[in-house]
């Protein structure tokens, strides 16, 4: 199977033959080097006009970018480290985000900013965050992250062809990851369903579960714990999990997570950012005001310690989720209603 | 109809509509805040004289002239203003968040800068002939990100012109308080060209302007139109901290004044006339028009 990093390249090869308004912009993305993850690797030999290597300035980066998309074009932007968009907040909130409302409808604001985002590299504190979650929640915003079971390809090119500003949150970790192939290997066991479009959620079940006891909710890199953490609580401690996998984080659909928690009751989010007001607190919130039987829901969150990453692989290891914390927490949140 | 009298005429239009928006707000017609231009009419009114009616305007918080000098509907500003849903943008961005045909306003300081050059980016990629005018003043620049917009727009050899309008005060901040070294030297320091005039004469303005567009429409390269002016109102509306003596001093220089002695005999009544039908109609039009319905969308 390709990796995400083939499908994201091929997405955005696509996007620049079909379509000569989309341009791609950010730091270091000209071949022979391609950019810090390669993600555009290739695209400057095709299209040498529309490929703009830029300055180390990513707030003009994504003004620059919203600029073009008033007036026309289809830009995407690469920051080149997730935790960089600290630096581009204004142009999004205050600019790209809000043009269209603001304006009365009368804009369309169509870029897409991609940033690879997460730990697990030893790259240490401001190389390793996963920042979306500050961006969530943002109106006029929408925020994508891609996954190993979606084609990140059909994500990415329906990100360039939204009308609005889109922030793509990569993980680092994927993009080596080979897609995930339905009916087979890893999935051999789950039946998948498909919710929304163009940025489906996916609810994953045991094709042969019985009555299943808790709904992990999580996106990107962390479906990757989940999954390891599903087939451990099956094999070794027989509870049956089933997982529920976002595509479009921001603004978002609960009702496939609501559909699944009728069935178990039970909810875990798993996230890559920091604990304290993120987005498995704003998804527990929203299961919980649609339910008119609250003391039959339980829910646990496992996300990052509220502190920097460190460097030292002991230390970020501690302060990232992990299939182990993911175990265990199921185990206490399945047993606490017992 | 001469040309110094249209001239007179737009920048009296602006005065008048300005000095009625603090006039309104004293009466409680109008709520929140906005910022006037009255003392800095000709910068606006000698650059759109020369400017093309399809170029790219990005203004910011203090806009209206900018709006009315290039040739925007006084009756759609005052909609606004007054939160109507007949404004230019419904209501929903009043006095500081404008859009009308290719005219834009933000009110972020040096937030609005990469995003006129991405506009600039766009207009000679599709080979439009267009240019983009990007407005900031003394205060925007002390915001990074406008230096990251002037050295690319330098690199990539973008139509776009940076008008700086120096007041000499950034709210209440003086520039002696906020802006180090030159402001022309900014401008050379990125290689980009640049004119610079201190005037309060739509003429001066208007000649800089015309060579400052030529060149950037011309070469399709930036450049800096440095327009050091004066306020004679407040930032907003009550925060005025100069003293009396300093107000008195600046009004000299009124651009008004200065331009009334190019005029033929009758022509400034002739224009205060107009302008007083075009601005009781605009804003009796806007306050009989609907407050518009909550939409999402």
């Amino acid at each position: 199977m390709p990796t995400l990093l083939d499908r994201l390249n091929f997405a955005l090869h696509h996007a620049m033959q079909s379509d000569p308004r989309v341009y791609v912009l950010g730091e270091d993305i000209l071949d022979p080097y391609g950019g810090a993850f390669k993600v555009t690797r290739g695209l400057s030999m095709e299209f040498p006009e529309r490929v703009l290597t830029t300055p180390i300035s990513e707030a003009g980066i994504v003004g620059v970018a919203s600029g073009m998309a008033l007036r026309g074009l289809r830009p995407v932007a690469e920051i080149m480290f997730g935790d960089f968009v600290t630096l581009i907040t204004d142009q999004i909130i205050n600019h790209a985000a809000k043009f269209r409302w603001m304006y009365n409808g009368s804009v369309r604001v169509p870029i897409v900013v991609r940033t690879p985002m997460g730990g697990r590299r030893g790259y240490g504190p401001t190389h390793s965050q996963s920042l979306e979650k500050l961006f969530m929640g943002v109106p006029g915003l929408k925020v994508v992250a891609p996954n190993t079971l979606g084609d990140p390809a059909d994500l990415l090119l329906a990100a360039i062809a939204d009308d609005d500003p889109v922030l793509f949150a990569e993980h680092k970790l994927l993009y080596t990851r080979p897609l995930l192939e339905q009916g087979s290997g890893d999935l051999a066991d789950y039946s998948v369903i498909s919710v929304g479009e163009p940025f489906p959620s996916y609810t994953l079940r045991f094709a042969f579960s019985h009555q299943p006891q808790v709904t992990i909710a999580t996106y990107g890199y962390n479906f990757e714990l989940a999954r390891a953490a599903a087939l451990e609580l099956l094999m070794e401690h027989e509870i049956f999990a089933e997982l529920v996998l976002f595509s479009q984080l921001s603004p978002f659909d609960v009702e496939p997570l609501a559909e699944s928690l009728a069935r178990t009751h039970h909810l875990l989010t798993v996230e890559e950012g920091t604990l304290t007001l993120g987005w498995g607190a704003e998804v527990i919130a929203r299961v919980i005001e649609r339910s008119n039987d609250l003391s039959r829901y339980y829910a646990r969150r496992v996300a990052a310690l509220d502190l920097p990453i460190a460097n030292a692989r002991a230390l970020e290891e501690a302060i990232l989720p992990s299939r182990e914390k993911v175990v265990e927490t199921v185990i206490e949140l399945v047993g606490s209603d017992l | 109809m001469s040309q110094d009298f249209t001239l007179y005429r737009t920048m009296l239009l602006i005065r008048r509509f300005e000095e009625r928006l603090l006039a309104e707000f004293s009466s409680g017609k109008l709520v929140g805040t906005t910022h006037t231009c009255i003392g800095q009419e000709a910068d606006a009114v000698g650059i759109f004289s020369v400017a093309d009616p399809d170029d790219v305007v990005f203004s910011n918080h203090r806009c209206h002239g900018h709006f009315l000098a290039c040739g925007g509907d006084p009756y759609l500003l005052a909609a606004e203003l007054m939160g109507k849903a007949t404004g230019l943008v419904g209501g929903r961005g009043g006095s500081q968040h404008i859009h009308w045909r290719n005219f834009y306003s933000n009110g972020i300081q040096g937030g609005i800068v990469p995003v006129a050059t991405g506009m600039a980016l766009a207009e000679k990629e599709q080979k439009t002939g267009q240019v983009v005018l990007a407005f900031i003043g003394d205060g925007t620049l002390g915001e990074g990100v406008l230096y990251e917009s002037l050295n690319i727009a330098a690199l990539w050899q973008l139509p776009i012109l940076f008008v700086l309008e120096n007041n000499h005060y950034a709210q209440t901040t003086p520039v002696e308080k906020a802006v180090a070294g030159s402001m022309g030297g900014r401008f050379v320091a990125f290689g980009i060209p640049t004119w610079e005039r201190e005037t309060a004469d739509v003429l001066e303005v208007r000649a800089a302007a015309r060579d400052a567009l030529r060149h950037v429409r011309g070469e399709t390269r930036p450049g800096g139109l440095i327009l050091h002016t004066n306020r004679f109102a407040a930032h907003s509306k009550g925060d005025d901290t100069r003293t009396s003596q300093e107000l008195a001093r600046i009004r000299q220089f009124d651009p008004l004044t200065i331009h009334a002695g190019r005029l033929a005999a009758g022509e400034c009544e002739k224009a205060e006339a107009e302008v007083a039908v075009t601005i009781n109609d605009a804003f009796a039009r806007a306050e009989a028009a609907p407050t518009p319905m909550m939409n999402a969308e």
